[in-house]
């Protein structure tokens, strides 16, 4: 099996090259192994970014043959011809496979994703009803791969479109019903919730079966009825 | 140093999906074209020029333009009417209503209103 690997070196390439590397053709081996295979007996200057193996950490996302993926989850024997691997698209690239994930860590802080309370802390746990977890939990599944993002047209002609999985994981608090925040300003702005066209590719892309797609236009509903409605608060 | 690649100008050529979003997004001219269309009808009513607008209407490039709209504003309903339940969500009881329920009522709204239109002009 052949893999064209893109190859971004900064000071020697002025631009992505592609270099090929013949790896084994394995039954068992997914494009992370190869790619691992790669590194450790054929070219060991080749970079990219990788950690749990089994898609909990997020770090390996690609684009392969064009197609965003997490490449410890794409197998080889998904592929008849020679595999193309580049880094996601949208971001720039740092070296080769690596890229700059400042851009999304950015975008991901503005949304608060995390529990906001006011008032006093409580003596127990807060306590949820089944159907208060269902509410939110698909969301909460989300790994920060960035594989909406390289999916997206409109963060990859926009970087500064706030982006499927910010959006996603602000509506994951926003539903929680301990959470008391209110993310309006943010989500509502221009580069927020209305920068989405919907082509909802980030939806396909997701290897978490997330929904950011559904999450952004739920907002969008929201955010027309918090703006005919201004006294309404998020959650009365 | 960083390399951010230059901006794709024929990206929506690079996968079949943006196409098919594209070609969406496009049939919205259609759409317009079909609002200015019913105004100019309703205006020619209102004036008393029916006569004149149904000679205009019956024109060759009226017609080649009304049956292209009609097929894309068709095309346009029905992918925004598919799209309604990611907009929708309804919970009763903590029962999540299914999708297919909420585009099911939409078309059905659709169809109730065409009929009724279609009732009003026979």
């Amino acid at each position: 099996m052949i893999l064209r690997v893109s190859r971004y070196r900064p000071g020697v390439d002025a631009e992505p090259v592609f270099q090929e590397y013949e790896v084994p053709d394995r039954a068992d081996w997914a494009i992370l192994d190869a790619l691992n295979h790669v590194k450790d007996a054929v070219d060991g200057t080749l970079s990219f970014r990788w950690s749990c193996r089994m898609g909990i950490c997020g770090s390996c996302g690609m684009n392969v043959n064009g197609e965003p993926k997490l490449t410890c989850g794409t197998f080889l024997t998904d592929y008849t011809g020679p595999v193309t691997v580049e880094p996601l698209r949208g971001f720039p690239v740092i070296r080769d496979l690596v890229v700059d994930i400042d851009p999304f860590l950015a975008n991901l802080s503005k949304v608060s994703p995390w529990l906001i309370r006011e008032g006093e802390e409580p003596d127990s746990e807060y306590a949820q009803t089944p159907e208060q977890l269902e509410a939110y939990k698909q969301y909460s599944m989300c790994i920060n791969c960035m594989l909406c993002y390289s999916a997206c047209p409109v963060y990859v002609l926009d970087p500064d479109f706030l982006g499927p999985a910010a959006i996603a994981l602000a509506q994951r608090y926003n539903l929680d019903s301990r959470d008391m925040g209110d993310r309006f300003d943010v989500l509502s702005a221009e580069e927020g919730v209305w920068g989405c066209t919907f082509v909802g590719e980030c939806t396909s892309a997701c290897p978490k079966h997330v929904d950011p797609a559904e999450a952004i236009q739920r907002y969008k509903l929201t955010a027309a009825l918090r703006s005919v409605l201004p006294f309404t608060r998020r959650r009365p | 140093m960083t390399y951010s690649p230059p901006r794709d100008r024929l990206w929506f050529l690079r996968r079949r999906a943006y196409l098919v979003f594209v070609l969406r997004e496009l049939t919205s001219l259609f759409v317009a074209w079909s609002v200015v269309y019913l105004i100019l009808l309703l205006d020619a009513a209102a004036g008393g020029a029916l006569p004149a607008f149904w000679a205009w209407a019956a024109g060759p490039w009226v017609l080649a333009v009304n049956v292209l709209a009609l097929g894309a504003t068709v095309f346009h309903s029905v992918t925004f009417l598919n799209l309604a339940p990611k907009a929708t969500v309804i919970r009763l009881d903590g029962w999540r209503v299914p999708g297919f329920m909420i585009s099911g009522g939409n078309y059905s709204a659709w169809l109730a209103v065409s009929v009724l239109i279609l009732w009003v002009l026979s």
